[in-house]
């Protein structure tokens, strides 16, 4: 079941050969759609890197009315379908929507360019963070941050001497998992985006289009070159969990 | 002396209200506008032209064709991959051989994987050029390459869950059965399945709603063929690209229906056990 679906892909992109191999992965299109999709991934990745880590402390160390609500809404992407969440990004992002028409009298266009990708890529990969550095900042021990606030450290201090050494591994290991999860996503970007080549055409949907166009070899070429991103992204996030579980046990 | 020592410690940051209120803003604004108003545009796209029209819509042949292919899909996955997770599961757990790291990190390879990748390779199996295509399988753009595709995608959910409960109920208590007699399937029923049904009945709702919500393996595989091999996700899509957006937020509706009820159900197993699952 899945050992056999990998095989068939390394089979048919190690059939291609070399230089043709090197040829299809290389096309401008190509590298404009990894580009576009890597790029962007990372940026969404680090985005909520900041923004997930700053929700994550919000929802542990505060209480305030409408928590109950927010904390229920953060595992939304990871719950809605794909297509949901692209149908109404398109249309609360586009020109005459609830968002987008406020910042189209500034010229900015979100939907069907590529900003739609990165809102498409921040909504999936969101809740990676929040739900890996929430359960280390519960567990924080808070007289460490008191000893520094009684030897004097200010607020800023503590935090990025004091906290933020001991929640980076999660942090990071967020991002990678927010990021192998932007660059594979399809879904809600097929219906955001134009998906015009050097505009906003990511690596997935170009696969898709190969495929539609019965270019098995191009389709498999690009799809090796994505699987490979998504191991490299996968070694990272292990790594990084080793790290943040060293001094554990 | 000792007491004003204590005093005098300095005051936590959560006690400036200002800064805990600027940072409540921002993330309160960030996850209104990322989250919370376009969940709030589903609802009110669908209802916009009045319940009447909303029904009209949900009950249109294809959307109902479409329904009822998603359902059909999740029947068939769901049960496969609970008895594959399980099995799993039961096999890594309390264990430790060579090779054990590579199958747990190849039992999450769908995590990693994008979807049409997973669905490219089942194309490059079962399609017309592919391996088996000389076998004429209706595989590709009909129902059984749908089930494989979701089936692909939604396998590491049960496993994931029930492998971290089994480790931590451990093995004492299944041993003491077996000391006193206990066959290894009245050990399954009366002490592993009840130590790990909550783990596994999360599993399995999480299997049902990414089954349920696949798009892009589906996509890849099922040739999006109206009335036959269109699931509800791909109907919301081809809905939305021909303008039909009443139909499409109807759809969309339903999809969400099933979000919150993976949600609630999150909620409440949540509260048994204290610990927070990445999915």
């Amino acid at each position: 079941m899945l050992a056999l679906p990998l095989a068939a892909l390394i089979a048919k992109s190690s059939s291609v050969g070399w230089a043709e191999f090197w040829r299809i992965a290389t096309d401008p299109v190509a590298l404009s759609a990894y580009e576009i999709t890597f790029v962007t991934a990372l940026l969404a990745a680090l985005v909520n890197g900041v923004m997930g880590t700053l929700t994550a402390w919000v929802l542990v160390r505060y209480a305030f009315p409408g928590k109950k609500l927010l904390e229920g809404l953060i595992d939304l992407p990871f719950a809605l379908p794909t297509a949901v969440a692209g149908l109404t990004l398109a249309t609360v992002y586009s020109s005459n929507g609830w968002i987008g028409s406020l910042l189209a009298p500034f010229g900015i266009r979100i939907s069907f360019t590529r900003l739609g990708v990165g809102v498409a890529m921040l909504f999936i990969s969101f809740p990676f963070v929040v739900r890996t550095v929430q359960p280390v900042l519960q567990e924080l021990e808070r007289d460490v941050e008191e000893a520094a606030w009684s030897l004097g450290a200010s607020r800023w201090q503590t935090f990025w001497r004091v906290v933020l050494p001991q929640i980076l591994p999660a942090v990071l290991t967020g991002v990678a998992l927010g990021f192998s999860r932007a660059v594979g996503e399809y879904g809600s970007i097929v219906i955001i985006a134009s998906s015009i080549p050097f505009r906003d055409l990511i690596a997935a949907v170009l696969v898709i289009q190969r495929l539609e166009q019965y270019d098995y070899a191009g389709a498999t070429v690009i799809g090796t070159a994505m699987l490979g991103i998504s191991f490299l992204s996968l070694v990272v996030i292990n790594l990084l969990q080793a790290w943040g579980s060293r001094h554990e046990t | 002396m000792k007491p004003d020592g204590i005093s005098g410690v300095q005051p936590e940051p959560s006690t400036n209200p200002w800064l805990s209120g600027l940072l409540i803003g921002i993330v309160g604004l960030y996850i209104a506008l990322l989250l919370g108003i376009p969940v709030v545009n589903i609802f009110y796209q669908a209802f916009r032209e009045g319940i009447p029209a909303f029904l009209q819509h949900l009950t249109e042949r294809e959307l109902l064709s479409a329904l009822r292919l998603t359902v059909l899909t999740a029947l068939v996955v769901v049960p496969l991959n609970t008895f594959f997770g399980l099995c799993a599961a039961l096999a890594l757990a309390h264990r430790r051989f060579p090779g054990r790291a590579l199958l747990l990190s190849l039992i999450d390879l769908p995590f990693s994987i994008s979807p049409v990748v997973a669905g490219l390779m089942l194309v490059l199996i079962f399609g017309r050029q592919g391996w088996l295509g000389s076998w004429n399988l209706r595989v590709i753009f009909a129902f059984p390459g749908i089930v494989l595709a979701t089936a692909f995608i939604t396998l590491p959910f049960v496993a994931r869950e029930v492998l971290p409960v089994l480790e931590e109920a451990g093995t004492e208590e299944e041993e003491a059965a077996k000391t006193l007699g206990a066959n290894s399937w009245q050990i399954f029923w009366r002490i592993t399945l009840p130590n790990i049904r909550w783990g596994l009945l999360y599993g399995v709702i999480l299997t049902n709603a990414r089954a349920m919500g696949e798009f892009g393996a589906v996509a890849v595989v099922s040739g999006n063929i109206i009335g036959r091999t269109q699931t509800l996700p791909l109907f919301v899509e081809d809905a939305y690209r021909s303008y039909a957006t009443g139909s499409a937020y109807a759809a969309a509706v339903v999809l969400s229906l099933l979000a919150v009820v993976t949600l609630v159900a999150k909620e409440l197993l949540e509260r048994g056990s204290p610990s927070r699952r990445v999915f």
